[in-house]
């Protein structure tokens, strides 16, 4: 045997060892006695209590099995019901009193022991409440959290505390600096000034979903934060992270700092250790005779899934959590302020300054609503409020503007069809393929081709099965689910009428801003400008490297494919970062060169451009690379020849070397558009649709329509569907035409 | 020395050399600039940076790096850092191995033979990369769990190499259509089957274009994070990205520690791409040029 067959006898015995560790399972989860699993999504000093907790109850249970599972945020939720519908999911969960109701329709959450619940007085009554629906208490309270005001000595020394928000504004005036900082145009941040005006943003009672922003108190309290801010005393534009900078700032220097923050208990987790600061509920609006400004509450609930793995082990370990003992490790740990009511006899927890701020914010603040019409309501109006705040829209016409969206988003399915022909319509699909099939197996040239192809199908057969499992049947499944509609659990058979309303534009003029076809234009813009630019970037940089005599030329190489080589969201958060109005690089650049700095995102344009230069950075290199490659097949003495004859460098490149650029990188050219149609990431991570939805391309808006909108997986579908459709139709015209060229 | 061509073949000018040599280091700049914020929100261990426009820390901290690459599992005491890049790797790995070991013999065919369906299946291998993958999520997770397959390595491996399988196909397809059919015709005149000139002729001459292909799923299954946060439910079996993803929460997020780990993720990958880049200008391209 010869060298080369016994290493390839060896590569092959390696990868048939990586395969056998591959395939053997894991210890599976068998539903045993002795095993508790947990979920929870916390981080930082939340997650630490937890893990204390976690390990006093191992070691007063060293024979169970306990295992424990952080999991990401943005995946919790939809894992949860996706895990624990197949047996697969934790025991005990932790999750936010909001989502109970969903998770009630669905099955995946288990009403509380009566015998835990013996003692209801030992917990705080509103957050026990607040886990109630019909009657049924459907988790143990943890924990509450809402927004308070925050206040940094010296400014606010001891328990100084302004007596109204018009205060701030008034010292605003004055001082000509910010006084409070918190996120203006976010609806659940504006939530407590609307409740100071006597508003609300849904109206719940009775178990219907009203949307109520509107009248004198959505605009009351819009015009009050219009007045602030053009008081100087709340930032434009502000985020999360503007908040915490300004708040770890303060006012005493010369960057934009403010001694006030609204925030939930979040916030502490990123101040600095040395700070001075208290917490005290958020004052009311006005000083005299104003209605409280009451946030909204969350209450964080211990919950148990509907089939334990060891139900005696689950029910012990949630009345442990929630055990005084408990209680008070959570506190002073996870800073958690708990519902536990005797872990506040615990002097550490009653004289924490903290704390207790956020216990008497959280005993005035309104529990949120579990009705699904609460999760819709957040982005109408997070949307009219920032439309307001950017003077696009007078308060009125923005409060009208939002409730057409609420209504829009909310309304009933369509009905139910009969699927009798949609049935017949596949059944006579199947037998015109079934005649196809038999036709070709009984004519003899069919036969003979096919015989005559057996050679090359043994070659693609184990290809064309695992692609058809795993990448067609899922495709067609996803597909099929474009002619449902309803809430997932409950999904009915629609027709094309998801297909229907979408090329209807839901009922609004055609192009409306986010309509399918205003929403197309965004995306074929997007796709046509990021190609050229990938195209001439990629091609010039790699005519310029591939020069004859060039120094450096792998130095230059190597550094200019870095953006390819970091993954595309960190890239896109990154760049996220650099457009921030106040934190951000590309302003402060900007501001060298004398620029006034720019709120990228309140625009259209900026926003999309923002956006183009997130993914030209990411694809320019993908390009630069194919057109090196093709370089390199250009014979030199064609070009020599027409230099000698006089061409000059522009006739040399448009004549020769892009007609022979062309063919090579046609198929790159497209693959780079297709992906380009369906860049996700970027959309989303970047501008996130700002300004108003307006950036949002078709993949982005599909995406909102599954997992923001009241999980309309149907409707989600359907657009994937249209996409598909457009995709397929496109490329092969192009196809066609590039034939007949 | 005589004369000198440029790229489009006229004469070189030192002038014009430098001109190249400013766009180059421009290029090279914006390439950087991001990337280089990430370097120093990594090394920056709870500071600010806001503001500033040279992404330089004020106080440099290897903490981060630390606290990311230090995480230990309470109960046992594993280096569960370690075990999640262990698991990126391998499935990682076993990602490339496996996709292009379907996708070879498949491209081949596809580049050698004329067989019914041959046209059928180039389109529909083009029209899987069409559909988006938001729509798909849900039935794959519900085939996995029929086949038993869920939160395992293997599972991972088949999904990801399935997914890389259409893009490994039509690289390596026009890798083997630019190879001249003259090698293996010769082999097979000497006696080989098609089978063994496959193998012993074929096969080494795409060498590079494995490689490159190869790179790219390896890529693929290393930065993805959807699939395997929403397939995987232990922390031990999370993949490196899953495990970045934690630092991001419902509030803010501790974006220094998310930095750090984004640029252990991506050094391994920058890493493959400076031993490769000779074979990813050549393997990337190897099918258009047939001429």
């Amino acid at each position: 045997m010869g060298l080369s067959a016994r290493r390839a006898v060896a590569a092959l015995y390696a990868l048939a060892a990586m395969l056998a560790v591959l395939v053997l399972p894991w210890p599976v989860a068998a539903d045993e006695p002795g095993k508790l699993v947990v979920w929870h999504a916390y981080r930082g000093a939340e997650q630490e209590a937890l893990d204390r907790l976690i390990d006093r109850f191992r070691a007063a249970h060293p024979s169970a099995e306990i295992r424990v599972l952080a999991v990401p945020f943005d995946a919790y939720a939809s894992k949860l019901e996706a895990a624990i519908l197949h047996d697969q999911g934790p025991d005990v969960f932790f999750d936010a009193h909001e989502r109970l109701g969903s998770f009630r329709d669905k099955g995946i959450v288990a009403p509380i022991d009566d015998e835990l619940l013996r003692d209801r007085g030992a917990f705080d009554p509103v957050s026990l409440r607040a886990l109630t629906i019909d009657g049924k208490t459907w988790a143990l309270p943890v924990a509450r959290k809402c927004l308070a005001l925050y206040l940094r000595a010296p400014s606010w020394p001891g328990d100084a505390a302004p007596h109204s928000l018009d205060e701030l504004v008034v010292l605003a005036r004055k001082t000509h600096r910010p006084t409070l900082a918190y996120e203006a145009s976010n609806a659940y941040a504006h939530a407590p000034i609307l409740h100071g005006f006597g508003g609300r943003i849904l109206d719940a009672e009775g178990g219907r979903d009203r949307y109520a922003f509107a009248d004198g108190p959505a605009r009351d309290s819009l015009a009050w934060v219009l007045g602030a801010m053009e008081a100087g005393a709340i930032p434009e534009e502000a985020s999360g992270a503007l908040v915490t900078q300004m708040f770890t700032t303060g006012s005493g220097t010369d960057a934009i700092g403010a001694d006030a923050a609204i925030s939930g208990p979040w916030l502490a987790g990123e101040l600095p250790a040395t700070l001075v600061y208290h917490v005290v509920p958020i004052p009311p609006v006005h000083a005299a005779g104003g209605t409280p400004t009451r946030p909204y509450l969350t209450v964080e609930g211990a919950m148990r899934a509907p089939t334990p793995r060891d139900p005696a082990l689950a029910k012990e370990f949630l009345a442990f959590v929630v055990s005084t003992e408990a209680a008070i490790v959570r506190a002073k740990v996870g800073r958690q302020v708990v519902a536990t009511n005797a872990a506040w006899r615990d002097p550490a927890l009653r004289d924490d300054r903290f704390l207790t701020g956020f216990r008497r914010a959280a005993d005035d603040a309104i529990p949120m609503p579990t009705t699904p019409g609460m999760r819709a309501a957040w982005e109408p109006t997070t949307r009219a409020i920032q439309k307001v705040l950017r003077r696009d829209l007078s308060p009125a016409d923005a409060i009208e503007e939002a409730k057409h969206r609420f209504l829009d988003v909310t309304r009933p399915p369509p009905p139910r069809r009969d699927p009798r022909p949609m049935l017949l319509l596949l059944g006579l699909l199947a037998l015109i393929g079934a005649g196809q099939l038999l036709r070709v197996a009984r004519d003899p040239e069919q036969r003979r081709a096919i015989r005559a192809s057996l050679p090359a199908y043994a070659y693609v057969t184990h290809a064309v099965v695992i692609v058809l499992l795993l990448v067609v049947v899922p495709l067609v499944l996803g597909a099929a689910t474009s002619f449902f509609a309803g809430p997932p659990q409950q999904l009915h058979y629609v027709g094309l009428a998801n297909y229907f309303e979408i090329l209807s534009a839901r009922g609004a003029p055609l192009l409306s801003s986010g309509s399918f076809y205003a929403v197309l234009g965004v995306t074929v813009l997007w796709t046509v400008v990021n190609v050229t630019l990938h195209l001439a970037i990629g091609m010039a940089l790699a005519l310029l490297l591939s020069r004859p005599v060039l120094k450096l030329r792998g130095v230059y190489r190597v550094l200019l494919v870095v953006p390819w080589a970091v993954p595309s969201y960190v890239s896109a958060l990154a760049w996220k970062g650099m457009f921030h109005r106040q934190l951000g690089a590309v302003n402060a650049v900007l501001g060298h060169l004398g620029v006034e700095p720019i709120a990228w995102f309140s625009r259209f344009s900026t926003a999309f451009a923002a956006n183009v230069a997130t993914n030209v950075w990411l694809g320019f290199p993908f390009m630069m690379v194919v057109t090196l490659g093709a370089l390199t097949s250009i014979p030199r003495e064609v070009l020599e020849a027409a230099e000698v004859d006089g061409a000059t460098r522009w006739q040399r490149f448009s004549r020769i070397t892009f007609p022979l650029l062309r063919p090579t990188l046609a198929p790159s050219v497209v693959l780079g558009a297709v992906w380009t149609f369906n860049m996700f990431n970027v959309v989303f991570l970047v501008s996130g649709g700002e300004p108003d939805g307006r950036t949002e391309i078709l993949v982005s808006e599909a995406y909102r329509w599954a997992f923001t909108r009241q999980a309309q997986y149907g409707y989600a579908s359907a657009y994937a569907v249209l996409i598909f459709l457009l995709l397929l139709v496109t490329t092969r015209g192009l196809k066609r035409r590039e034939v007949t060229r | 020395m005589s004369q000198v061509l440029d790229e489009t073949g006229g004469r070189r000018r030192p002038a014009e050399e430098a001109l190249v040599h400013v766009a180059l280091v421009l290029a090279t700049i914006a390439a950087l600039y991001p990337v280089l914020w990430v370097v120093s929100l990594a090394l920056s261990h709870g500071e600010s940076s806001a503001g500033r426009v040279l992404p330089i820390p004020e106080h440099l901290s290897l903490g981060n790096f630390r606290e990311v690459v230090g995480t230990h599992d309470r109960a046992t005491g594993t280096w569960i850092f370690g075990r999640q890049l262990a698991n990126s790797l391998l499935v990682s790995l076993a990602t490339a191995a496996v996709g292009v070991a379907i996708a070879t013999p498949a491209a081949y065919a596809l580049a050698r033979f004329r067989f019914a369906g041959r046209e059928r299946g180039v389109f529909l291998l083009m029209a899987t990369q069409m559909f988006p993958g938001v729509a798909t999520l849900v039935p794959l997770y519900l085939i996995l769990e029929k086949l038993h397959l869920l939160d395992s390595r293997a599972g991972l491996v088949l999904v990801y190499a399935t997914t890389a399988v259409p893009f490994c196909i039509m690289q390596l397809r026009s890798a083997f259509e630019a190879i001249p059919v003259d090698l293996e015709e010769a082999a097979m005149v000497d006696g080989a089957s098609r089978f063994q000139a496959f193998l012993r002729v074929a096969l080494p001459a795409a060498r590079p274009a494995i490689a490159v292909t190869s790179l790219f799923a390896f890529m693929g299954a290393w930065n993805e994070f959807i699939l395997a946060a929403t397939l995987l439910s232990r922390e031990e079996s999370f993949t490196l990205p899953v495990a970045l993803q934690r630092y991001v929460g419902e509030h803010g997020a501790s974006w220094g520690h998310f930095a750090a780990g984004a640029l252990i993720v991506s050094v391994p990958v920058m890493a493959l791409f400076y031993v490769a880049q000779r074979h990813i200008v050549s393997g990337l391209t190897a099918g258009g040029v047939k001429g």
